[in-house]
C-alpha cells in the first residue's frame, strides 16, 4: 500500500493527530453533560448565574474542541501534503529513469494523470481521512459508551437507527459504488469519441459520415446517461432516508421518554429521566451524524484506492535500462560499432532487427535507408541506449554502451528526432539545452542557430534569442521547430550526430543548404542519418539498406546501385536513371 | 476587420472565473437553460415545489417536538402526563416525517432524471452541432476548448443542476422559515440566536476570505505542475538524449515545494470551515440556553421553547453556511451553460434542402473560374485562380509551405465557400449541388492520418455499406497492407485503440485504403504519402495509378518525384498560381519549379 511511503515523523504526527481527535471528541461529548447540568438547573429552579457558569464552561469546551480540530487540521494537512509531495517526487524521478519501453507501456497521457490528478486525489483523501475517518468511529464508539448504560429502551431505539443506517450504507456500497468506477470509464469513452469527431472533422465531411459518427456518439452517450441515471436515482433515496432515520430517532427518544416519565414513581426520578432524555437525544444525534460522515468516506475511498494503485504501479516499475558507471575518456572519439545486433520489442513475436553488424569511425557519414517498418529508427535508438539490444553488442568509442554512465554516453551524441520537440521557454533555452548547457556561450548558440538555417527567422523576432517559445512550440511552424531542434544538437557539439529522418520536414532548398553548411561546420564529427529521400544521402560515405530488420546492402551509392536490388528499387522510385548516375 | 465570431482565449479551457459571471449573464444563462429543458420544465417545477413543501414540513417538526416536551414537563409538575396528547403529536410528527421523506425522494428522483436527460440531450445536440458548423469555426478554436464544452461543462451542468436550485430553494425556505418560527416562538430568543450566529459568521468569513488567496495559488501551482509534467513526459526522447533529467528535476522540485506549501495552506484553511461552523453552532446553542434559562426562570417561556430553539439554531446556522455554497454552484452552472449555449448558438452551414440538382456519374471535368478566397474576410489568399482540368487528368499542386495548396482542396471539397468566382464539375457549379453531393464525388486522403477506436474493418469500410471481405483483401493488397493485416490476431476485426502499435506509415496506408474502398470518381491526395517510405509509396502509387485511370485526380506532395508524371502541374506561391504546365514544360521554363526541383539532387558533397 501507499502508506509505506509515510515517514516515521509523519506517523508520529498522524498519531498526534489521532490524539487531537480524541481530545476533540472528548470535549465535544462533554458539551451535552453541561447541557444536562443546565437542564437540571433550569428545571429545578436554579439561578441564572448558575446557568451562566455552566454555559461558560460549555463554551470553553466548544472552544477547546475547536482548537483541537484546528491542530488536527494542521497536522492532517501537513502529513497529506508532505506525503503527496514525496509521492510526486518519487514518481517523477522514476519516470525520468524510464526507457522508451516503459514510456510506451504506460503511455504518456496515463503517466501524466498518474503524476498529477491521482496524487491530488490521494492528498485530499488523506487529509480528509485523518480528520473525518478517525473521528467518526471514535465519536460513534464513545457516544455509544456514554449512553449505553443510561436506559435500555433508548439504547434499543438508537441501535435500530444505527442498524437501518448500516443497511443504507451497505446498499450504497454494493450497488452504487461499483457503478462510479464504470462512470469514469464511460466518461473517458465519450471524451474519446468526441475528440475523434473533432480531429477527424474533414475526413468525416469528406466521407459524408456525419450520421455514422452521430450513431457512435449516441451509443457512448446512452451508455453514460443510463449508468448516471441509475446511480443518481439510487442516491436520491439515500439522503432523505438518512434524515428520516435521524428525525425518527429523536421523535422516538422523546416519545419513549414521555412513556417512561409517565410511568416513573416520584418527581425526582421524573426530573432525572427528563434531563437524561435531552442529553440522550443529543448523544444519539452525534452517533448518527458520525455514521453519515462515514458514508461520505466510503464514497471517496474507492477512487483514492484506484489512484494509489495506479501511482504505486509506476513507482514499483523497475526501469529496464540501468546506467553503468563508466565516465572516463576512452581515448577514441566518434566511433560506433554494431556487432551482430538483434532487437525485439517486448511482447513482439519477431525480431525488429536481426544480425546487424557495421562500424563507423570519426568523421564518417553513415546513412540508413529502407521501407517503413524496416527498423531504421529502432536501430539508431540503440546508440544512445533508448532501448537495449536483445542480442549482440553496441559499442561507442570502443566501450559497450551498457557500461557507460548514461549521461556520459548521451553527451557524446547529438540526437535529432523525427518530430521536433520544443520546451516552454525561450529560443535560447531550447537551443542550449541539457546537462552541458552551462558550458556553452552565447556565441555557441548563435553559431548553432546560423548553421541550422534558423538565423533568418530568429532575427526577425522581436526579442531574437530571448523570444518566448510556447509549450510544445505551438507558436512556431513545423519547419522552424525542426531547424531549432537541429540547432540544439549542433550547439552541444557532440562526437556523433544522429538525424532521424530530420530533413524531410524541410523543403528541398533549405534541406540542401542546411546539409551543405552542416558538412562544412561539423567536420570531424560522425554523422548517422536516417532518410527517405535518396537525394539526402547519396553522397554519404556508407549507406546501409534495411529491409524488414535485416541489412540487405552496405556500401557507397554507386556500389549499391549495382549490387543491391532493394536500393535500386528505392532509387528508381525517386529519380530518373541519369539523375541517379546509372 | 475581425472574424465573424468571437475568438476564445486560452483560458476558455477552464471556464471563466466565477467572479466574471455578472448578474445579466447569470440570468440569461439560467433562462436559456430553463428554456432548453422544454417538456422537462414542468417536472423541474414540480420538484421545486416538493422541495419547498418538504422543507416547510421539516420546520414544523421542532415546533411539535417542543410541544411534546412541554406536555411532558407539565405532566411532571401536575403529576399526570397527558399520554393521549403525546400519542397524537407523535403520530402527527411521524406521518409528517414520512411524508417529507417521500416528497424528498420523489423530488430527488425527478431532479436526477431531468438533469441527466438534459445533460444527455445537450451532449447529443453539441455533437450534431459539430457536424453542421463551418470548418472555419474549428480553425479558430482549439480541440481542447471544444472538448471541454462537451465534457467538463456538460458534466458541471449534469452534476450541479439538480443540487443547485433545489439546495437554494431548501436553504432559503429553511432560512426564512427558521427565522419566522423563531420569532413566532419567542422574539427575544430569536434576536439573541440570530445575532450570535451572524457575529460568528462574520468572524468565519474573515478567516475564510484569507484562504481564497491560497486556493488560487494552489490552482496556479497545480497548473504549473501539470504543464511541466506534460512537457517533460511528452518530450522524454529529447530529455533523455540531452541528459536534461537533472534540469527537469530541479524545475520539478521548485514547483513541487511551492505546491506543497500552497496545498498545505489551502487544505488546512479549507478544512477549517466545518469546525468553525460547528463552533458557531455551539455558540448559538449556549446563548439559546442562557437566554432561555433566564426567560424560563422568569416564567416567560416553557422548557419546550428551549428544545425547539436548539433545533432552529442548528437549521439557521446550517442554511446560512449552505447559502453561499449554493450560490457558487449556481454560478458555475451558469458559467457552464453560457459556454455550452454559446456553442449551440454558433452560425451553422447554410441549409441546402432546396437544392434539387444532383451529379452522379461525372466524367470528371473540373474548372476553376476566377476564384477568390480568404480565410478571413480582409485577408485574401487566393487571388483570382483559373484553370481547366480535363476528365482523367492528373493534377499536381506544388509549392512551398503556406502557398495555399491545401486551400485549393478545401475549396474543391466546399469545406469553405469562395469569396467570388466559381468551381465547376462537369460544367455544373458546385454551389448548385449539395455539399453532400460534392463530397460523394471525391475520395480524399489527407495529410493527417485519422483513425478512430474500433476494428480495422470499421476504419476501412467506414460509412460505406456492403463492402465484402474480398474487396478489403484486394484493397489491402494494393496498398501493401496485406502482410500487416495477416499479422493481426483477428485480422479485420482487430480493435485499434490508443495502445495499438501502428506506425505512421501504416496509418497512412489504412487511410489510403479507406479512400480506395470509397471508390469515388474524383480523387484528392493531400501529402498522402509523406510518411510512407518511397518504396511503399511506389507500391501505393501503382495502386493509385490503377485507381486514377480515367479519374480526375488532384495530388499535393512535397516529393516531386511522385508528381513528375502529372498531366498538369500547378506551381503555387503566396496564394497565386505562378506557373502552370507539364514537368518538361516547366523545367524548360527554368522558373520557380525548376529551381525547386533541382535542389533535390544537388548534394552538399558537391561543394566539398
Amino acid at each position: 500500500m501507499i502508506l509505506k511511503y509515510v515517514t516515521k515523523k509523519e506517523w508520529f504526527i498522524a498519531a498526534l493527530c489521532v490524539l487531537a481527535v480524541v481530545v476533540n471528541v472528548y470535549l465535544e461529548l462533554e458539551i451535552p453533560d453541561y447541557m444536562t447540568q443546565i437542564t437540571t438547573i433550569i428545571s429545578t429552579g436554579g439561578e441564572v448565574h448558575e446557568v451562566l457558569t455552566e454555559g461558560f464552561w460549555m463554551l470553553l469546551c466548544a472552544f477547546g474542541s475547536l482548537i483541537a480540530t484546528v491542530i488536527c487540521a494542521v497536522m492532517a494537512s501537513y502529513v497529506a501534503t508532505s506525503l503527496s509531495k514525496r509521492l510526486r517526487k518519487l514518481e517523477f524521478d522514476k519516470v525520468q529513469s524510464f526507457s522508451m519501453e516503459e514510456m510506451d507501456r504506460f503511455s504518456i497521457p496515463s503517466l501524466v494523470t498518474r503524476s498529477t490528478n491521482d496524487i491530488t486525489q490521494i492528498q485530499m483523501t488523506m487529509a480528509m481521512g485523518l480528520q473525518v475517518m478517525i473521528k467518526a468511529p471514535i465519536m460513534a464508539a464513545w457516544a455509544i459508551s456514554k449512553i449505553y448504560s443510561k436506559n435500555i429502551e433508548w439504547t434499543t431505539a438508537t441501535a435500530i437507527a444505527i442498524f437501518s443506517l448500516m443497511c443504507i450504507i451497505a446498499c450504497v456500497m454494493v450497488f452504487v459504488i461499483p457503478k462510479f468506477k464504470r462512470i469514469q470509464w464511460l466518461t473517458d469513452n465519450l471524451n474519446r469519441v468526441t475528440r475523434e469527431n473533432i480531429t477527424g472533422i474533414r475526413v468525416i465531411r469528406a466521407y459524408n459520415a456525419e450520421q455514422y459518427q452521430d450513431d457512435r456518439f449516441e451509443h457512448a452517450n446512452k451508455e453514460l446517461t443510463d449508468t448516471n441515471l441509475s446511480t443518481q436515482r439510487a442516491m436520491s433515496f439515500m439522503m432523505p432516508g438518512m434524515s428520516a432515520i435521524l428525525n425518527g430517532l429523536s421523535l422516538s427518544i422523546y416519545w419513549i421518554g414521555a412513556i417512561l416519565i409517565a410511568g416513573a414513581s416520584d418527581m425526582t426520578q421524573q426530573f432525572v429521566l427528563f434531563a437524561d432524555m435531552v442529553v440522550f437525544s443529543s448523544y444519539a444525534m452525534q452517533v448518527v451524524m458520525s455514521f453519515i460522515m462515514l458514508v461520505v468516506i466510503f464514497m471517496i475511498l474507492p477512487r483514492a484506492s484506484v489512484a494509489s494503485k495506479r501511482v504505486q504501479e509506476v513507482i514499483d516499475t523497475e526501469p529496464s535500462i540501468v546506467s553503468g558507471d563508466m565516465k572516463e575518456d576512452t581515448g577514441t572519439t566518434g566511433k560506433v560499432v554494431f556487432k551482430d545486433v538483434s532487437f525485439r520489442y517486448p511482447g513482439a513475436s519477431a525480431d525488429t532487427l536481426s544480425n546487424i553488424s557495421f562500424e563507423v569511425t570519426k568523421g564518417e557519414t553513415l546513412a540508413l535507408i529502407g521501407a517503413t517498418g524496416s527498423g531504421k529508427s529502432t536501430l539508431i535508438n540503440l546508440i544512445p541506449r533508448l532501448y537495449d539490444v536483445t542480442g549482440g553488442t553496441v559499442e561507442v568509442d570502443g566501450v559497450n554502451v551498457r557500461d557507460y554512465d548514461l549521461n556520459t554516453l548521451r553527451n557524446k551524441v547529438g540526437y535529432v528526432s523525427q518530430k521536433a520537440f520544443m520546451f516552454a521557454g525561450s529560443i535560447g533555452s531550447n537551443v542550449n539545452y541539457g546537462s552541458t548547457s552551462t558550458e556553452r556561450t552565447e556565441q555557441d548558440v548563435e553559431r548553432a542557430i546560423s548553421i541550422a538555417q534558423a538565423k533568418e527567422f530568429v532575427d526577425k523576432l522581436e526579442d531574437r534569442y530571448q523570444s518566448d517559445v510556447a509549450q510544445g512550440g505551438t507558436n512556431l511552424s513545423g519547419g522552424q521547430k525542426q531547424r531549432l531542434s537541429i540547432a540544439r544538437a549542433i550547439c552541444k557539439s557532440p562526437e556523433i550526430y544522429i538525424f532521424d529522418d530530420t530533413f524531410s520536414a524541410l523543403d528541398y532548398k533549405t534541406d540542401r543548404i542546411l546539409r551543405e553548411e552542416l558538412h562544412r561546420q561539423i567536420e570531424g564529427a560522425t554523422c548517422i542519418i536516417v532518410a527517405q529521400r535518396v537525394g539526402t544521402i547519396m553522397n554519404a560515405d556508407r549507406i546501409i539498406v534495411l529491409d524488414e530488420g535485416k541489412m540487405v546492402g552496405i556500401g557507397k551509392h554507386d556500389e549499391l546501385l549495382h549490387n543491391c536490388p532493394t536500393y535500386l528499387d528505392i532509387v528508381r522510385s525517386q529519380m530518373s536513371d541519369e539523375e541517379a548516375g546509372l | 476587420m475581425s472574424p465573424p465570431q468571437r475568438r476564445r482565449g486560452m483560458n476558455g479551457r477552464r471556464g471563466p472565473p466565477i467572479g466574471d459571471t455578472n448578474v445579466k449573464n447569470f440570468r440569461k444563462a439560467w433562462s436559456s437553460l430553463l428554456k432548453y429543458m422544454g417538456t422537462y420544465r414542468k417536472w423541474f417545477l414540480l420538484a421545486l415545489v416538493l422541495a419547498f413543501v418538504s422543507t416547510v414540513i421539516s420546520l414544523i417538526g421542532p415546533d411539535l417536538l417542543s410541544e411534546m416536551t412541554d406536555i411532558i414537563e407539565d405532566g411532571i409538575f401536575s403529576g399526570k402526563v397527558d399520554m393521549d396528547a403525546i400519542f397524537r403529536i407523535g403520530i402527527l410528527l411521524a406521518s409528517l416525517y414520512v411524508i417529507s421523506m417521500v416528497m424528498m425522494m420523489v423530488q430527488n428522483f425527478i431532479l436526477a432524471t431531468v438533469t441527466q436527460r438534459t445533460a444527455s440531450r445537450l451532449r447529443t445536440d453539441i455533437s450534431r452541432k459539430v457536424n453542421r458548423m463551418p470548418l472555419g469555426y474549428f480553425d479558430r478554436t482549439t480541440t481542447g476548448d471544444m472538448l471541454s464544452r462537451v465534457t467538463n461543462d456538460v458534466d458541471t451542468i449534469g452534476q450541479s443542476l439538480n443540487q443547485s436550485i433545489s439546495t437554494l430553494i431548501t436553504v432559503i425556505a429553511t432560512l426564512v422559515g427558521s427565522v419566522a418560527m423563531m420569532f413566532y416562538t419567542n422574539h427575544i430568543m430569536a434576536i439573541a440566536a440570530i445575532l450570535t450566529s451572524i457575529i460568528g459568521f462574520v468572524f468565519m468569513a474573515l478567516i475564510m476570505s484569507r484562504s481564497q488567496k491560497y486556493f488560487s495559488r494552489q490552482q496556479a501551482d497545480l497548473g504549473r505542475m501539470n504543464g511541466l509534467v506534460e512537457e517533460i513526459y511528452t518530450g522524454y526522447v529529447t530529455v533523455r538524449t540531452y541528459s536534461g533529467e537533472s534540469e527537469a528535476k530541479t524545475r520539478f522540485d521548485e514547483i513541487n515545494e511551492s505546491l506543497r506549501n500552497s496545498g498545505f495552506r489551502s487544505q488546512f484553511l479549507g478544512g477549517l470551515a466545518m469546525p468553525l461552523m460547528g463552533f458557531v453552532g455551539n455558540l448559538g446553542y449556549v446563548v439559546v440556553c442562557v437566554v432561555g434559562a433566564t426567560l424560563y426562570l422568569n416564567g416567560t417561556i416553557g422548557f419546550g421553547v428551549i428544545v425547539a430553539f436548539m433545533m432552529y439554531v442548528r437549521f439557521f446556522t446550517q442554511s446560512l453556511s449552505q447559502i453561499s455554497q449554493a450560490v457558487i454552484v449556481m454560478q458555475s452552472v451558469a458559467a457552464a451553460s453560457e459556454r455550452v449555449f454559446e456553442l449551440l448558438d454558433e452560425k451553422e452551414l447554410e441549409n441546402e434542402n432546396d437544392k434539387t440538382q444532383t451529379l452522379i456519374d461525372v466524367k470528371g471535368k473540373v474548372e476553376f473560374r476566377d476564384v477568390h478566397f480568404g480565410y478571413l474576410p480582409d485577408k485574401e489568399v487566393i487571388h483570382g485562380f483559373s484553370a481547366t482540368v480535363l476528365p482523367g487528368q492528373k493534377v499536381a499542386i506544388v509549392g512551398p509551405t503556406g502557398a495555399g495548396k491545401t486551400t485549393m482542396v478545401n475549396l474543391l471539397m466546399r469545406f469553405y465557400e469562395t469569396n467570388s468566382g466559381d468551381i465547376l464539375i462537369d460544367d455544373v457549379s458546385t454551389k448548385d449541388i449539395t455539399r453532400e453531393n460534392v463530397h460523394n464525388l471525391f475520395c480524399m486522403v489527407l495529410q493527417d492520418t485519422w483513425l478512430f477506436e474500433g476494428t480495422l474493418r470499421e476504419n476501412l469500410v467506414y460509412s460505406k455499406e456492403g463492402v465484402s471481405d474480398e474487396r478489403l483483401d484486394e484493397v489491402c493488397e494494393a496498398v501493401g497492407l496485406k502482410k500487416f493485416v495477416d499479422s493481426l490476431p483477428e485480422r479485420y476485426d482487430t480493435v485499434f485503440n490508443d495502445n495499438a502499435a501502428i506506425s505512421v506509415g501504416q496509418r497512412q496506408q489504412i487511410t489510403i485504403a479507406r479512400a480506395m474502398v470509397e471508390n469515388a470518381p474524383l480523387l484528392i491526395l493531400d501529402e498522402a504519402t509523406s510518411s510512407v517510405d518511397t518504396r511503399t509509396e511506389k507500391d501505393i502509387q501503382a495502386a493509385m495509378d490503377r485507381l486514377t485511370e480515367g479519374r480526375t485526380s488532384f495530388v499535393i506532395a512535397h516529393r516531386l518525384s511522385t508528381i513528375r508524371n502529372a498531366d498538369l502541374i500547378l506551381v503555387m506561391k503566396e496564394g497565386n498560381i505562378i506557373e502552370q504546365g507539364s514537368h518538361d514544360e516547366l523545367m524548360e521554363l527554368g522558373g520557380f519549379y525548376s529551381e525547386l526541383y533541382n535542389s533535390q539532387f544537388t548534394d552538399c558533397n558537391d561543394d566539398a
